[in-house]
């Protein structure tokens, strides 16, 4: 455990978090043993993953697809299971046959 | 102030009206069902503001309370034996959450075989759930020690949870001569509690109860018990605050004859009074004996009982509960642990007595303090438990 983490003196009591949606601190990418491919060229950005990932995962600019967060996908594979895109823009891939992120 | 008969029940209900809790989540379990019958009747007749929350189990009421009092409100309760065992897991949450919630425990043995009379197993086994537990002699002291309660567990310094413990049917069924004061007083000593967190405020929104793993956890138990530790001088205070109120004495615990005393009994709950008429007729007798009555088992007054026990020449213990395969009841383990730490080596000896409800007169106290007696000339250790009135 590193020594830089707060004793027990500055934190708040039972652990109450004050700071609203600091979920987005806590990267859960590491969790994953499959990761989601987005093929930008089959994609319709019709947001089906959007709205299913449990994770906020799939990103968006101007309301189109943009790509995926993978400091926070935990790779449940809803969004590829979910697109409704003939022969699927997302597709799942062990983590063992991907670059590292 | 005003002098009325009341039982047990009608005390602690009596004490919460006054109290004016904002949310009551309960289900009804002998004999605590008469405390809530009571309270629901005070709201439905309009005299308290609290939303009472009719539970389909103890694990749910509580669980209700838990949510209320985190949402920033005053929340009260009461509940008996298995009732309290069903609530188990939501005790331990409601005390790391650090929820004030004051709850009436009307003492119960736990099954089985099945039994609806007193014993303190229920309480006494959730002494390491984490929160404050007061003991009261009769009803008058069931009242006194809900007031106090709600006092000590919304400090700002402590907030936990807190038991009024009060032996089933012996008190909370027993009408007994009661001092009840003026609501205005009662509502001016307990104050408006506010809250330190609530998660009703929309414009601080914040997290109760997250996922705490390895690297925090033990951090946030460290808190808890410090909170433990902070209850201790908050008990004291509020003690001498609700003395010069009513111009009773209260303290963690009642010394009683214990001035010159080389025999002494502890003991809690409505075995204390017996015991103290035992003492009283012993005195006549010009028989060196004292009494230690409990009122506050948790946290437990190391000092005081340290103190009080150093000198004396023999130390009876009274356990209204037992604990399989260890070293006699938990009030006998506490004391004689703190005494071996305190370097005071008093012969001592464990008495469990009274479960599921054993009547424990004053012949049997008596006859407990003439067993102390041989064990004093003796001046020496010996076989730890012994069992109170039962049959061989």
């Amino acid at each position: 455990m590193s020594k830089k983490e707060p004793g027990w003196k500055d934190l708040t009591m039972s652990g109450i978090i004050e700071e609203a949606g600091n979920a987005q601190k806590f990267e859960t990418g590491s969790w994953r043993s499959d990761r989601p491919i987005w093929d930008k060229s089959k994609c319709t950005s019709c947001l089906i993953c959007w709205i299913y990932c449990p994770d906020s995962a799939i990103m968006l600019k101007d309301g189109k697809m943009v790509g995926i967060d993978l400091q926070h996908c935990k790779g449940c594979g809803i969004c590829a299971a979910e697109c409704p895109v003939k022969g699927k823009a997302i597709h799942m891939v062990p983590e063992s046959e991907c670059e590292l992120v | 102030m005003k002098i009325v008969g009341l039982t047990g029940n009608d005390a602690v209900a009596e004490a919460m009206r006054q109290l004016n809790p904002d949310v009551c989540a309960a289900y009804p379990i002998t004999p605590q069902t008469e405390l809530m019958e009571k309270f629901a009747s005070f709201a439905a007749d309009g005299k308290v503001k609290t939303e009472i929350v009719l539970a389909e189990s103890e694990h749910s009421a509580m669980s209700a309370c838990i949510g209320a009092s985190c949402a920033g409100g005053r929340v009260m309760t009461a509940t008996s034996a298995n009732g309290l065992a069903l609530m188990w897991e939501m005790l331990y949450i409601a005390a790391s959450y650090r929820c004030p919630i004051v709850m009436g425990v009307v003492n119960r043995a736990l099954s089985g075989p099945i039994n609806i009379h007193c014993d303190h197993s229920d309480s006494m086994g959730a002494r390491d759930a984490g929160w404050i537990q007061l003991f009261s002699e009769n009803s008058q002291e069931a009242y006194d020690n809900t007031i106090q309660a709600i006092k000590i567990a919304e400090n700002p310094d402590v907030l936990l949870p807190v038991m009024v413990c009060l032996d089933g049917f012996i008190t909370s069924h027993t009408v007994e001569r009661v001092e009840v004061l003026d609501d205005e007083v009662v509502s001016r000593f307990a104050g408006e509690y506010v809250p330190k967190y609530s998660l009703l405020r929309s414009d601080r929104p914040m997290t109760f109860g997250p996922l705490d793993f390895h690297d925090y956890y033990f951090e946030h138990k460290r808190i808890q018990f410090e909170a433990m530790e902070k209850a201790k001088p908050v008990v004291r205070d509020v003690s001498e605050r609700f003395s010069k109120l009513v111009g009773r004495p209260f303290g963690v615990l009642d010394a009683h004859k214990m001035e010159d005393a080389e025999i002494a009994v502890i003991a809690l709950g409505s075995t204390a009074g017996t015991a103290r008429g035992v003492v009283d007729e012993l005195r006549e007798q010009g028989k060196k004996v004292g009494l230690i009555k409990l009122r506050v088992f948790r946290p437990f007054p190391i000092k005081e009982i340290v103190e009080l026990a150093r000198g004396l020449k023999a130390l009876a213990v009274m356990d209204r509960s037992i604990s399989f395969g260890g070293l006699g009841g938990p009030v006998f383990g506490e004391t004689r642990s703190a005494c071996y730490g305190a370097g005071v080596n008093v012969p001592m000896v464990n008495y469990i007595y009274g479960l599921g409800g054993r009547d424990t007169t004053f012949e049997e106290i008596e006859r407990l303090y003439g067993e102390m007696e041989t064990v004093a000339r003796e001046g020496k250790q010996v076989d730890a438990i012994r069992f109170l009135n039962v049959r061989e």
